[in-house]
């Protein structure tokens, strides 16, 4: 879809064998770094982004020219301080900032659409593995991510339980529920119910699902911001007008701030993606995959966990992070965990929330100068 | 550091694994950790309390006792230690017993309500104490389960929990308690430290 000029990418050669059956080689992952990599190799983080994130974390986003995600907390002095540690961060596979997915072409030349393999939390991070290899890095500093970002840090430490010191899942899960899916699933439905889809194949066919996919991000948007941040956001302030208009324009402010949010995504993001991702993240459930016991996910590793939630995020309530504090402590795992007041929502991970910041940088100043 | 801390710092020998719980800005755990190699950990019930361990660079994890104590296994600390909290929980009885279950040994300690301060100043100004270890009022303390350093001793002694050292604190003298001072400690002392086990 869009250029790939500013984009890094590395070619895989290794095959990739994905929990679907079948196995992917020779396929790309892009990827972004900030700061350097210091000489023992002993300040990388790799960090993970969330459904619609990218590998721009912070600096302007070359592809949208906007702040890149996560701008708040990783730059130079900030709380992922890019002066002191190499951050690395890659696009999911099955995404649409360069890493291998649905817009890109099979090997008959044919753009994959639906046809691209399903893939999972644990494919994605098996696929980003192949980063260390590529910078020589041994071991990781530390791995973080909030929302589906934390989902892939619990994954990796538990695929590669020697590969990080220190693990910073935020605003997560480690198993999606039946809430979670089931918003995922109005999103999909919104875009396959668009007759632009066209069952995927929309490229070849020049049209665009852009209504189905900006109400899936319209409906989702709702879920990462809280009841109370949008009553004193916008209560039930009008648009641009003295009174209502008995219509249905957008009479609420609220109402025109979810159009813009949708027709702004359907510029930078890809509806097959949209489909492919959320189906991972629903997918996830690292317990079952441990014999429903989510301690033995993480029984190999002795890194340092540090686990964040927010006081007003429903999507990925505290008691869901809670539940892999629990699981960590119960086998006696190094974990610390601070759930932080914000009336931000699930939101909260990205935003200016000055105790969350504060926090995360103490976590890793303070980890990085031990030993 | 307060000297309640440097008594409880000398009950544990060096590398052990301690959970200290309540362990407000985390004082204690720095000194144990930076003094005498201990694997440390934290709960506390506060947010800027477990924001000030964090900045300290120590694992800390933000919860309830009388809930959060329950997820740690059997016996996986060396000394649990609860320091002049006890008092504040809706259910003490079951507080020590996690206590107890979650460490090989606990210490507890305790502000005296038994302390001659304390008898004095309800016998003679007929209102609730207020001294240094209980400087709330009546409607505002934390308080719930006051008791004296000779309720402790006679609790625990009926409950089949081994008391291995139980210590009188008076500002900066430290004596040992046992059946026959008894009565004299609780008089004197305004802290009771106990080292437990079950």
């Amino acid at each position: 879809m869009k250029t790939e000029k500013n984009i890094k990418t590395l070619i895989v050669k290794k095959p990739l064998k994905l929990d679907c059956g079948k196995t992917i080689k020779e396929f790309p992952i892009a990827y972004e770094t900030y700061g350097s990599l210091n000489s023992k190799k002993d300040n990388a983080i790799l960090v993970f982004h969330a459904l619609t994130g990218d590998q721009f974390v912070t600096g302007t986003n070359p592809i949208t020219n906007k702040d890149g995600w996560w701008s708040y907390a990783v730059g130079p002095d900030k709380a992922i301080d890019t002066n002191k540690y190499f951050v690395i961060c890659s696009n999911v596979i099955g995404g649409c900032m360069g890493s291998y997915g649905p817009s890109h072409k099979d090997p008959n030349q044919k753009i994959f659409g639906t046809n691209f393999p399903v893939i999972t939390i644990n494919d994605m991070v098996n696929a980003q593995y192949n980063l260390l290899e590529h910078f020589g890095i041994d071991k990781l500093f530390s791995i973080t991510g909030g929302s589906m970002g934390g989902m892939q840090v619990l994954q990796f430490i538990s695929n590669f339980p020697n590969k990080s010191k220190t693990v910073i899942p935020i605003a997560t899960t480690s198993s999606h529920s039946a809430q979670n899916i089931a918003f995922n699933e109005l999103g999909r439905q919104a875009i396959t119910a668009d007759s632009n889809w066209k069952d995927g194949d929309y490229t070849s066919n020049e049209t665009n699902p852009g209504k189905g996919l900006a109400v899936a991000r319209m409906a989702a948007h709702i879920t990462y911001l809280s009841k109370k941040g949008l009553q004193e956001k916008f209560g039930r302030k009008l648009q641009e007008r003295e009174d209502l208009k008995f219509g249905f324009d957008a009479d609420f402010q609220i109402e025109s701030y979810l159009r813009y949010q949708g027709s702004v995504f359907v510029d930078r993001f890809d509806a097959n993606s949209y489909l492919y991702i959320t189906r991972a993240m629903d997918y996830f459930d690292l317990a079952k995959q441990f014999g429903g016991n989510l301690s033995n996910a993480f029984i190999n590793t002795r890194a340092k966990f540090f686990i964040i939630s927010f006081t007003s995020d429903w999507l990925y309530p505290t008691q869901e992070n809670k539940d892999i504090v629990i699981a960590l402590n119960s086998i006696g795992a190094d974990v610390g965990f601070v759930e932080i007041e914000s009336d931000k929502g699930h939101d909260s991970f990205l935003l200016d929330v000055p105790d969350f910041l504060s926090a995360l940088k103490n976590f890793l100043d303070k980890s990085y100068e031990e030993d | 550091m307060k000297n309640e801390f440097q008594v409880i710092a000398d009950l544990i020998e060096k590398d052990k694994k301690v959970l200290d719980v309540g362990c407000a800005d985390g004082t204690l755990m720095k000194f144990l950790k930076d003094n005498k190699n201990i694997n440390i950990r934290g709960l506390e019930i506060s947010k800027e309390k477990v924001q000030e361990c964090i900045a300290k660079g120590l694992t800390v994890i933000e919860g309830n006792a009388e809930k959060d104590l329950k997820q740690f296994p059997d016996k996986s600390f060396d000394y649990v230690v609860l320091s002049q909290t006890l008092q504040a929980f809706l259910n003490p009885e079951l507080v020590l017993d996690e206590l107890l279950r979650v460490g090989k040994k606990a210490i507890v300690t305790i502000p005296n309500f038994g302390y001659w301060k304390v008898r004095f100043h309800l016998l003679f100004k007929g209102t609730m104490p207020i001294t240094k270890k209980l400087p709330d009022q009546w409607y505002n303390t934390p308080n719930l389960h006051m008791c004296t350093i000779k309720d402790f001793f006679h609790f625990v002694k009926s409950r089949d929990i081994k008391i291995f050292k139980s210590l009188a604190l008076n500002n900066l003298n430290t004596s040992i308690i046992n059946e026959r001072n008894l009565g004299v400690k609780n008089l004197f002392a305004d802290l009771g430290i106990f080292l437990i086990e079950k």
